[in-house]
């Protein structure tokens, strides 16, 4: 019985300790805000970019508080200008630890506009 | 019964026709001073269009449809089912030997086929005339390519790389010419239009077709153009002159 409990405990420390480094450690921001506080930006950004993306398709409506093209441009690898590539990049770095499909970019730009012209995003 | 009231209808008819004079220069002023306002919706006052002057149009340059497909990150189609969004396409009278060369693209319809039998939605016009197709909305069942007279959409048949940040493109979606609407809400020209000024053909005018003082305006009202297919009765907000 002790054997098992200490088993047991050892199992639950590394899971503790599994658990703790997959947290996702992601690319800073270039900003020094964010366009809403980072709680809610965790729990709404799909929200925003979905009433965004209606808006601005269909109406026209350009210059919105919430794109996704600002999100990228913000958000991007320093390095390679992307939010996709590795687990340090910001989107994919995420959604890979929240388990969540990301389907944004099959069809968006992952990269700033700047990478998308041969540029550097920003100095490394 | 009481006889229709002639003269009140003649003076509504001035002050509507008046009105229309005065508001001219505000209007001209909204649209050319600068792009759209952030937060300000497209305009039903606006109607975008082109005119293609197939005399100016150079025979085997190619330069709008390259500069279309760097601006959206289309790249050059080689194999038939390649998406193309413009193309140049040469007509010859065989009576008389004349050439015409000139590029076709969506013609942006006031009555779009494409619009009209697209079961979701996602092929619409929005309210300054420019025809769009919402990826977010279109389920890939190619009903607009059959309907468009012009061949203009194209399918996108396998997974895309390198998009622009304005031109989301992905497969299993139609696409077709936007009227580079990025630009157009920057108040800029379309791409194609650029190009061909740049390479000096200027065969190609952007502009408002309602503002009776743009450029294009006074010239599909001086010179004879035409609507391709206009039987079809599309009201094509593209226009060709000399064909």
């Amino acid at each position: 019985m002790r054997v098992m409990a200490a088993g047991l405990l050892a199992l639950a420390l590394a899971g503790a300790a599994w658990a703790g480094s997959r947290a996702p450690v992601l690319d800073a921001p270039r900003g020094e805000k964010c366009v809403e506080d980072a709680a809610t930006m965790r729990r709404s950004h799909m929200d925003f970019l979905r009433h965004q993306r209606d808006e601005t398709v269909h109406r026209g409506i350009r210059g919105a508080r919430h794109s996704l093209a600002g999100c990228i441009e913000c958000h991007a690898n320093a390095k390679d200008g992307a939010v996709l590539g590795s687990p340090s990049h910001f989107c994919q770095g995420c959604h890979a630890y929240a388990a969540v499909k990301l389907d944004c970019f099959e069809c968006h730009a992952s990269r700033t506009r700047a990478a998308q012209a041969g540029r550097q995003a920003r100095s490394p | 019964m009481n006889p229709i009231d002639t003269s009140r209808r003649a003076f509504l008819g001035r002050t509507a026709a008046f009105a229309g004079v005065a508001l001219a220069p505000g209007v001209l002023l909204y649209e050319f001073a600068a792009a759209r306002e952030a937060g300000q919706e497209a305009s039903a006052a606006v109607r975008w269009g082109m005119l293609v002057d197939t005399t100016r149009c150079a025979s085997g340059c190619t330069a709008c449809v390259d500069a279309c497909n760097a601006e959206h990150g289309v790249p050059k189609a080689s194999r038939p089912t390649d998406a193309q969004w413009i193309r140049k396409v040469e007509l010859k009278d065989l009576r008389t030997g004349a050439v015409r060369s000139a590029p076709v693209m969506c013609q942006h319809c006031a009555e779009p086929p494409c619009v009209d039998v697209c079961p979701t939605g996602a092929s619409f016009k929005r309210a300054d005339g420019i025809v769009l197709v919402d990826r977010h909305t279109c389920i890939g069942c190619r009903y607009c390519m059959m309907a468009c007279p012009y061949k203009a959409r194209s399918f996108v048949h396998e997974p895309t790389t390198g998009q622009k940040t304005d031109t989301p493109r992905g497969k299993g979606c139609v696409e077709s010419c936007n009227l580079c609407v990025h630009r157009v809400d920057r108040g800029e020209k379309p791409a194609c239009v650029d190009a061909c000024s740049a390479a000096g053909h200027r065969a190609i005018v952007f502009g408002d077709l309602n503002d009776p003082s743009s450029e294009i305006a006074l010239r599909v009202r001086s010179v004879a153009t035409s609507q391709l297919r206009a039987d079809l009765r599309t009201d094509n907000g593209v226009r060709y002159q000399g064909l």
